[in-house]
């Protein structure tokens, strides 16, 4: 799949921005007064800035609102609700702690719920679609969530379970790595059963539909990544999971301490995401005897 | 609405392919392309299309295969690929704005260009590549089943039917009902034993292939004589005497 930036830019900073509000949400950091003001800042601008970057992939985002009425089947519609509801219900949380400078559980404890949703929500977007073998499986949603976990725990300077979250995500990512090699051959899709011509022979691309590119092709088939797959796999379990660690066990605690580690483990979670997207395999590449 | 309909319709509308018959001439190309550019929706566009990276929207493409059998020569084998109308249409239930249906009367599957924002996602969700995002428009295009030609009263009888099966040379496509078994159409399926396409994914194609027959007599082998001339008469004389010479 094409590893588009609007898209890698919006799964990994509104993952970012949601988590780090869950933990706002649990009461992990209760911060008040302009301190408050600033770290809700943070926590908003990642998620926001990451729902408007996702905008910028759609042919038509003037009817984007439309997007908020098939709730019953899509997940995408899903995800609109729960972010705007994540967004909405929060708000209170952040406006008490910034002006009567107490934590409200009344608002945060549904609101850390539904920031986790709207990950849920998100990486089911990827992981519904049978088309994609390597996405269609539950290691998509538990990655996605244990991003936002990871990076939400790093920003609320929660050293120890940073961490221990951290230990997680690098063996999850070494996992998902190893199986969804293998996702594609098991799924059983091929040239074969593409044409429906397996029962004659073995099938090969004799002549592509046209001489150029389409938009099935760039969207869906992409090559260029798997040169690089393997090096990009280890910087991204490196700087994603072992450096934060690191970082956040040795350093004594800090702003500056917390800056670093969230600056590894962004890295990595880019890299990670980039290797998400570019690795993935869609089957319609079947049919240009390609994948 | 992006639920699917709650009753599969009785009446399923679709495509049967004969890859015996297709010469891979690409008209169904070329109609398909015309039909659909003039009439429903937004046009589909082309891009940088006199330059050197030409690209355009299609709702149907053909591609050609070639197949070796364990034994003997190989086939080529041209392959028209266009939406499949399935029964459990993945690329519907996917959709956040309800732009793309699937019509409980007649099974066709429908994007509503008005609501569409253009996120492309059912697109990931077809196995088949049906789907292409129109790059002038921001809308999802996709093969309606010529809906404004099947039903059009103003056009004669006989061209009620989808651009590309009224113009198929070789009448390598056919255009029915489905869901009645008594059809044309699924009278020519449970004949030829027509096939789905990726069924492993549970799409539930209503479109059908008709497979290659198989070969009556080998090919002859590469650079073979194609056939042994004996002349006879003045032919044959004169064969005769230019090779004494």
């Amino acid at each position: 799949m094409h590893p588009a930036p609007s898209v890698i830019v919006f799964t990994v900073l509104s993952g970012l921005g949601l988590g780090f509000l869950a933990y706002l949400g649990l009461g992990f950091l209760r911060p008040s007064g302009v301190y408050a003001f600033l770290i809700y800042g943070l926590a908003y601008g990642f998620a926001v800035a990451g729902l408007l970057a996702s905008t910028l992939h759609l042919g038509n985002p003037q009817r984007a609102l439309r997007a908020f009425t098939q709730w019953r089947t899509s997940w995408l519609s899903r995800e609109a609700w729960t972010s705007v509801a994540t967004l909405l219900v929060m708000a209170p949380a952040a406006l008490l702690a910034i002006f009567a400078g107490f934590p409200s559980a009344t608002f945060g404890f549904p609101g850390a719920l539904l920031a986790l949703a709207t990950v849920f929500c998100t990486s089911m977007i990827y992981a519904q679609l049978k088309t994609v073998p390597r996405w269609n499986h539950w290691t998509t949603p538990a990655l996605f969530l244990l991003f936002a976990l990871t990076g939400g725990a790093i920003l609320s300077a929660q050293a120890g379970l940073a961490a221990a979250l951290c230990v997680l995500l690098g063996l999850l990512l070494i996992f998902s790595y190893r199986l969804g090699d293998g996702r594609f051959a098991e799924r059983g899709s091929t040239m074969e059963t593409a044409t429906g011509l397996g029962r004659i022979g073995k099938v090969r691309l004799y002549e592509p539909p046209h001489t150029g590119t389409n938009y099935l092709m760039r969207e869906m088939i992409h090559l260029v990544a798997r040169k690089h797959s393997a090096r990009l796999r280890v910087i991204s379990v490196l700087f994603a999971a072992v450096l934060p660690a690191v970082t956040l066990l040795i350093l004594p605690l800090s702003v500056a301490t917390v800056a670093l580690a969230l600056a590894f483990h962004l890295i990595g979670a880019f890299a990670a995401r980039w290797l998400f997207f570019a690795e993935a395999e869609h089957v319609v590449g079947l049919y240009y005897g390609a994948r | 609405m992006t639920q699917l309909p709650a009753t599969p319709s009785k009446k399923k509308l679709g495509l049967v392919i004969d890859l015996d018959i297709c010469v891979g001439c690409h008209a169904c190309v070329t109609s398909c392309k015309g039909w659909n550019t003039e009439n429903y929706g937004a046009p589909l566009s082309d891009m940088d299309a006199y330059g050197a990276d030409p690209s355009g929207t299609f709702l149907n493409r053909i591609h050609s295969f070639e197949v070796q059998p364990a034994e003997g020569p190989s086939q080529t084998i041209h392959f028209p690929k266009s939406c499949l109308h399935c029964e459990d249409a993945p690329c519907v239930t996917v959709c956040p704005t309800g732009a793309s249906y699937k019509r409980a009367e007649d099974g066709i599957v429908l994007v509503n260009e008005d609501a569409c924002i253009g996120c492309g996602l059912c697109a990931w969700a077809c196995p088949y590549g049906a789907r292409e995002l129109d790059q002038a428009a921001g809308v999802m295009k996709k093969c309606t089943l010529c809906v404004d030609r099947i039903y059009n009263q103003n056009l004669p009888e006989e061209d009620r039917l989808p651009a590309c099966v009224r113009t198929c040379p070789a009448g390598a496509r056919h255009f029915g009902d489905l869901g009645d078994p008594d059809s044309d159409v699924s009278r020519l399926v449970a004949e030829r034993e027509g096939m789905d396409l990726m069924p492993e994914l549970g799409t539930k194609p209503v479109n059908k292939y008709l497979p290659p027959k198989p070969k009556d007599r080998p090919a002859a082998e590469p650079l073979s004589p194609i056939a042994d001339l004996q002349a006879t008469g003045l032919a044959g004389w004169l064969d005769r005497l230019l090779e004494k010479l």
